[in-house]
Parts: structure tokens; C-alpha cells; sequence
């Protein structure tokens, strides 16, 4: 247990960077959750096309997959946009000035931080779920609901804000809550692109002090608390959201 | 002649290749309580529906207060509205009770009637609870004004939703059907409120089946069979005289 106390600190900064990645990623998922749901369900077979493709993709794909290549594949992509539009620039710059010399506008070199791209691809993967949840969860509430309020004068933005969506979330609510369990442990994959997150922190620490069990173990309970109270933060939301009849 | 508070002219709608209503003229001038009859598929719905935009009119003109809604042609959807804005204006004039009643679920009773003023019509929000307790008072739901709609019995669902429709100061009032999905035994307070608001001058549009409310209560009565004005006239006129064989058929077979 000396081990364990040792790497107290570093284990529970390590953690605090898992709850920001997952609350972060949880943001993005549900942004584009709402964007894919609103997608699907409007009269564009442009926007419902994509949405498409992207739930398709996403569900298709294994999220270690999907993780290395927008980690990687982001970074090349990143670089060449970077490298291509630097030409260009100084295609440009020479064609007004003769003297121009080559000259980077652009850094030539920029490095994704594992903490962003691990937000970036666990909110775009959770994403097409969250659609999924939230395309559902409209499609519930009644249309009468949503009739009255237009009746009364509402304007669209005011009938989703007022009605729609706090009627949908009800129905929402437990699919959020299993996306955000399930997302809160999909972040132990962010260790793979090199984020110093718990899990990173505990391999580490289990290579150096040769006790896997006992850094590894520690991790688990650090999950189970997370999602234990996670847990006990979805009842008391789902209580709040539930419509009270006799 | 005084503006008519509202106006219909030539509607008409279609579904797809059937068409609904076949050309309706209506004039509603301040206080007249117009009772809607007509067999299920005559389009008594619909027209309503068409007043406050809930249905789009294929063609035909709509004037509220002597205001025009403002329709163009749209080469995908048909005749739509130019300016949602005026929609949405004349939208909150004009009030509806549905005959599911509606009222939103996740808000408590006083919620529900103080909803549109608050957020369509801007009614500071101290002012709209003092009025929306006073309008509780009178369709006797005051008690009542912390439960959820699931909480009440139909016929106060619908009190509270003529209650919501009042809230608005409306300048027509539009009921669907709106004793249709009740208990029998619930029909007679929402009718006796409905009475009420008539007694005090209102104007009202009410699609219905009660011929007792359309006989007794309403300034004029509109049969529609097939999309069209069948027979209308003052109730008492109609209702003794039908001039139509089939509105004598229909209140023969609704007695």
C-alpha cells in the first residue's frame, strides 16, 4: 500500500483530468447529439444524409479505431492544411511582391494536444448516440404539446426551448445516462495517445513499483465512485423531469 | 358596418388530392358565439384549424381585426405564410381549446395560464400570476393552481384550458371539439363556463357536436357537409326551419 500513497497525488490529478475530459467530451456529445437528432428529423435530405452517415460511421467503427485516426489522421490533416495553405500564401505574397521571401505564416508544425483530440474524438463518438437518444426523445413528446404552443403565438425557437425540450428530456434522460456511463469509461482510452490521465498514471506507476493489481484496482474503485454518484446525480434528474399524474 | 373581427373568404384546403374545405365564407363580428355542426369528414376541424394557421389554407384569404394574412406561393410546399412574425402575432389574438386539451404537461395548472402572456406576450410576470389567479377563480380551479394537469379530471383540464385561452385577452376564442373527449358527466361544467364567456360577449368559435350549446347558447349556426356551408342562420331560425334536408337529417339523428 506504500506504492499506492506515494502516487496519492499524481493518481488523483490524473482523475480530475479523466472527470474533465468525460464532462468536456459530455458537452460536445450532447452538442452534436441535438445537431444530429434535429438533422435527421428535418425535411432536408442533405442534412438527414449526413447525419446518416455520421451515426453509421460512429456505430460501426470500434472506439479504439476511431480514436487513432482522429488522433493521427487529425494531426496529418491539421499539417498538410497547414503546409498546403502556407504555399499558397507565399504564392500569393510573391506574386505582389517580387522580393518576397519563403516564410512560414503559418506554423509548419502543429501538434494536437492529446487532451483535446481525446475530447474532440470521445465527444464526436458519443455523438451519434447522443443523436440517436435524443431523436427518440423528440419524437415522443406529443404533438398536441407541441401544437398549443404554436397556437398561442410561440415562434420556433421559443416552442423548443419552452416545450420541446423540456418534455424531450424526460424521455432522454436515462439513454443520456447510459451514453455518459459508458462515455465516462471510454476515457480510459485516451491513455493509448499518450493523455496523463488516471490510467496512464497507474501504468506507469504499476511498470515502476512492478504492482499492476494494486494501481490498477485503485483505478477501478476511482471509476465506480465516479459512476456511483453519476448514478445517484441521473435518479434525482429523472425524478425532477418526471411529469406528475394522480 | 363595423370590421369583423374575423374574416374568412373562398377557403379552401386540401389534403394531398382531397380537398377538405371547397370554398367557406364566415364573418365573426365582436360577441357572436358561431356554432360549427357537421358529420365527422365535413371539415368543421380543418376550417377551424385554418384560422389560426395550425393548417396551412390551399387558397382563400383570412382577415383578423381587418388584417390580412399575408400568403404566397412556394413552388415546393404551396401557399405558405409570408412573414411567420405576423403569424405569430395574430396567433396569440386568437386563442384555441383543443379537444384534448393540451395543456403542457410539465408545467403546473397556474404555469399554463401564465405561459403565453409571459413569454409570447410580454406580460411582466408579478401581473400575469394576479390575473391568471383571478381567471382560476372564475372556472373555480383557484385550489387547484399547484397541481399538474395529470393530476385533475378532464372536465378541469379543459377549465384550465379555457383558463389559459382567457389569459391572453383573446380576440376570438377557438374551440375544438372541446366536450368531445369528456365523460359525460364532465360535459356540463365545461359547457356551463363556455356558456358564460358567451353570456359576457366574447367572440367564440366553437366546433361542436352539443346541439344544445349550438341551440341555445350561439348566435349562429354554420352546417358544413362536404367542405361546404350546407345551411346557417340564426339558431333559432334554423334549428325550427332547416332549409336544408340535410341539416334536418342531422339534428334528427344527433337528438
Amino acid at each position: 500500500m506504500l506504492e499506492l500513497q506515494s502516487y496519492q497525488t499524481i493518481l488523483l490529478e490524473g482523475a480530475w483530468l479523466t472527470v474533465q475530459v468525460a464532462l468536456l467530451s459530455l458537452l460536445l456529445a450532447i452538442f452534436l447529439g441535438l445537431l444530429g437528432a434535429l438533422a435527421k428529423l428535418s425535411h432536408s435530405t442533405i442534412l438527414k444524409g449526413i447525419a446518416t452517415l455520421y451515426t453509421t460511421a460512429i456505430r460501426g467503427i470500434p472506439d479504439l479505431i476511431l480514436m487513432l485516426l482522429i488522433f493521427f489522421g487529425g494531426q496529418m490533416l491539421v499539417n498538410d492544411l497547414s503546409y498546403r495553405l502556407n504555399g499558397w500564401l507565399n504564392e500569393v505574397a510573391m506574386h505582389f511582391i517580387p522580393t518576397h521571401q519563403w516564410s512560414a505564416f503559418l506554423p509548419d508544425y502543429i501538434d494536437i494536444s492529446p487532451y483535446f483530440a481525446g475530447i474532440i474524438t470521445i465527444g464526436f463518438i458519443f455523438g451519434a448516440y447522443m443523436a440517436e437518444t435524443f431523436r427518440g426523445a423528440i419524437m415522443s413528446v406529443e404533438k398536441g404539446q407541441l401544437e398549443a404552443a404554436t397556437a398561442y403565438g410561440m415562434n420556433r425557437y421559443k416552442i423548443f426551448t419552452r416545450v420541446m425540450f423540456p418534455q424531450m428530456m424526460r424521455h432522454a434522460l436515462p439513454g443520456i445516462g447510459n451514453n455518459w456511463l459508458v462515455l465516462l469509461k471510454t476515457t480510459a482510452l485516451v491513455s493509448i495517445i499518450g493523455l496523463q490521465d488516471m490510467v496512464k498514471i497507474a501504468g506507469d506507476a504499476a511498470g515502476s513499483t512492478q504492482k499492476p493489481f494494486t494501481f490498477y484496482l485503485a483505478v477501478a474503485f476511482i471509476y465506480l465512485f465516479f459512476t456511483s454518484v453519476s448514478t445517484t446525480f441521473l435518479k434525482w434528474a429523472e425524478r425532477k423531469y418526471t411529469i406528475r399524474t394522480r | 358596418m363595423t370590421i369583423p373581427t374575423l374574416s374568412i373568404r373562398n377557403l379552401h384546403k386540401s389534403f394531398a388530392n382531397h380537398e377538405v374545405l371547397k370554398g367557406i365564407d364566415l364573418d365573426a363580428h365582436k360577441g357572436d358565439v358561431i356554432s360549427i355542426l357537421g358529420a365527422s369528414g365535413s371539415g368543421k376541424s380543418t376550417l377551424l384549424r385554418c384560422v389560426n394557421l395550425l393548417e396551412t389554407p390551399t387558397s382563400g384569404d383570412i382577415w383578423v381585426n381587418g388584417e390580412l394574412i399575408q400568403m404566397k406561393q412556394d413552388k415546393k410546399r404551396g401557399a405558405i405564410p409570408v412573414s411567420s412574425k405576423q403569424v405569430e402575432r395574430i396567433r396569440s389574438r386568437l386563442a384555441m381549446v383543443f379537444q384534448g386539451f393540451n395543456l403542457w404537461s410539465h408545467m403546473t395548472v397556474i404555469e399554463n395560464v401564465i405561459e403565453a402572456p409571459v413569454h409570447v406576450l410580454a406580460v411582466p410576470k408579478k401581473e400575469a400570476i394576479a390575473k391568471a389567479e383571478a381567471i382560476l377563480q372564475r372556472v373555480g380551479l383557484y385550489e387547484k393552481k399547484d397541481y399538474f394537469p395529470g393530476q385533475l379530471s378532464g372536465g378541469q383540464q379543459q377549465r384550465v384550458a379555457i383558463a389559459r385561452a382567457l389569459a391572453v385577452e383573446p380576440d376570438v376564442m377557438l374551440f375544438d371539439e372541446p366536450t368531445s373527449a369528456l365523460d359525460p358527466e364532465l360535459v356540463g361544467e365545461v359547457l356551463n363556463v363556455m356558456h358564460g364567456l358567451a353570456d359576457e360577449g366574447r367572440t367564440m368559435l366553437v366546433v361542436t357536436h352539443e346541439m344544445s350549446f349550438a341551440r341555445d347558447v350561439s348566435s349562429k349556426v354554420l352546417f358544413l357537409h362536404q367542405g361546404l356551408v350546407e345551411e346557417e342562420g340564426k339558431p333559432e331560425i334554423v334549428f325550427k326551419n332547416p332549409s336544408s334536408e340535410r341539416f334536418k337529417k342531422f339534428i334528427s339523428s344527433v337528438y
